[in-house]
């Protein structure tokens, strides 16, 4: 089973060379900190900004110089600014390559929950429905079930909707699933030491695994 | 040239009035207009409806308005920062209206741009889809959104002419240029006023065209709401 950085370690492998990435709040920032050495990725930040750097060294960090998570941050050779219509616009527009996000809940046929849970107070939605509804590649990082023990990967979703049909892939502690075109979670990959019935008794929606399901290669 | 300078945020704002709809820049804390929400507190104005991404937190931003009950209606994309917000909430006093963010970028720039609505797929299939137009193209859902219509865009940026151009400053651009261009008033606040002639023309991101009133603020604090640094002992 993976704790937060394995995933994030798992979903690095997922960032390709040349790509633009648009990562969300939670276990999706830590991806940037799991980027194969030798590649070159750029970094979203809704709020603004190509070419996410790390945080300041202290005693040097900007006010007018945050992420969409509102932490200081720095930006690094090639990075370029840009107002809040712009950055939505090339979201838009599928510029950007990969969103990378935290969900409440996916169902079968990709639909996720992530803002809202009725009868609490709701923040909002921030970006992610822009996101949701335009990214042409989606991965979902979270936890295989909630708090509670339940599922959060469902015939379909409870929680208010973000976005439908729009995710294609999953990452949690233990497994990576595809979300199959025509409805289901495909297996493809098993957490080290977890087994198939393991993640089958920890997934409510349809589940489909080969005989032989690989497990994940973190190093 | 025609210029756009006023002496100070209170004379800026002074025909704002009670139920006027506001448009406020910034993204959290970062590029707010400090200056102008100060003169706001001071005067007193009601009923406001502020369109912005956030709502500040408790002791600054938007939150200052919310201490003084001054805000009748917030529509904004994220909220999360702020107890007196959400207590104003659950009690009934305030109204919110949730948006997707690009939604709301993108009202404020038909606004400016002079389109009555842009066509969006995000919230499709979801609670912000409720009683919209949705139009199908190339096979994918839109929906249909309205430009926003304001009676005043407070901005801020770092630098701007008594033409009323602005230069606008690392992240705290954000929503300000797009709000800016919105406004039917739009009053504007810079760090450093100088005399037009002495910014670049092309160096300019929002043209004094779209800017009304434009002042030089005083003593801007700038917070930072999450302070995030590498320790340099760490080396």
């Amino acid at each position: 089973m993976l704790d937060k950085n394995g995933i994030a370690k798992r979903i690095a492998k997922e960032i390709k060379d040349g790509y633009y990435v648009n990562l969300g709040i939670g276990i999706p920032t830590l991806v940037a900190n799991y980027i194969p050495t030798g590649i070159n990725v750029v970094l979203q930040s809704e709020n603004g900004l190509l070419g996410m750097g790390p945080f300041p060294f202290e005693g040097e960090e900007d006010p007018d110089l945050i992420n969409a998570g509102k932490q200081t941050i720095t930006t690094l050779a090639g990075s370029s600014i840009f107002d809040s219509a712009m950055s939505f616009g090339m979201i838009r527009a599928q510029k950007i390559d990969l969103t990378i996000l935290g969900a409440m809940e996916v169902s079968e046929n990709g639909d996720i929950a992530n803002w809202k849970i009725p009868g609490k107070m709701v923040k909002g939605m921030g970006g992610a429905m822009d996101l949701v509804a335009s990214a042409k590649n989606i991965i979902v990082a979270m936890q295989h079930v909630n708090k509670a023990g339940e599922s959060k990967l469902l015939p379909s979703c409870t929680l208010p909707l973000t976005g439908v049909r729009c995710i294609k892939k999953i990452v949690t502690e233990l497994a990576v699933l595809d979300v199959l075109p025509e409805g289901g979670f495909k297996l493809i990959e098993r957490a080290p030491g977890v087994s198939v019935d393991f993640i089958s008794n920890a997934t409510s929606g349809k589940l489909y695994a080969d005989d032989d399901v690989p497990e994940m290669l973190l190093d | 040239m025609i210029n756009k300078v006023v002496v100070g945020p209170e004379e800026a704002i002074k025909d704002i009035k009670d139920g006027d709809t506001l448009m406020l820049g910034g993204f959290g804390l970062c590029g707010i207009p400090e200056n102008c929400i100060a003169a706001l507190v001071k005067k007193g104005v009601k009923q406001l409806t502020c369109i912005s991404n956030n709502a500040g937190v408790d002791d600054f931003g938007i939150g200052l308005m919310l201490q003084t009950r001054q805000v009748k209606k917030m529509i904004s994309s994220y909220v999360g920062e702020n107890a007196e917000f959400e207590r104003q909430l659950l009690s009934g006093e305030l109204e919110v209206e949730l948006i997707p963010q690009g939604t709301l970028a993108t009202r404020c720039l038909a606004a400016g741009y002079g389109m009555p609505a842009v066509f969006t797929p995000a919230g499709v299939g979801t609670e912000v889809a409720e009683g919209k137009e949705v139009r199908n193209f190339n096979g994918k859902d839109y929906l249909m959104e309205y430009a926003f219509e304001a009676d005043f865009a407070l901005v801020k940026a770092w630098k701007g002419d008594t033409a009323g151009n602005l230069i606008f400053r690392s992240t705290s651009r954000n929503f300000n240029p797009v709000m800016a261009m919105a406004g039917k008033v739009t009053i504007a606040e810079v760090e450093e006023l100088v005399e037009a002639g002495a910014l670049d023309p092309d160096q300019i991101h929002t043209p004094g065209v779209y800017v009304h009133r434009i002042f030089q603020g005083k003593a801007y604090e700038k917070r930072i709401e999450q302070r995030t640094v590498i320790s340099k002992l760490a080396d």
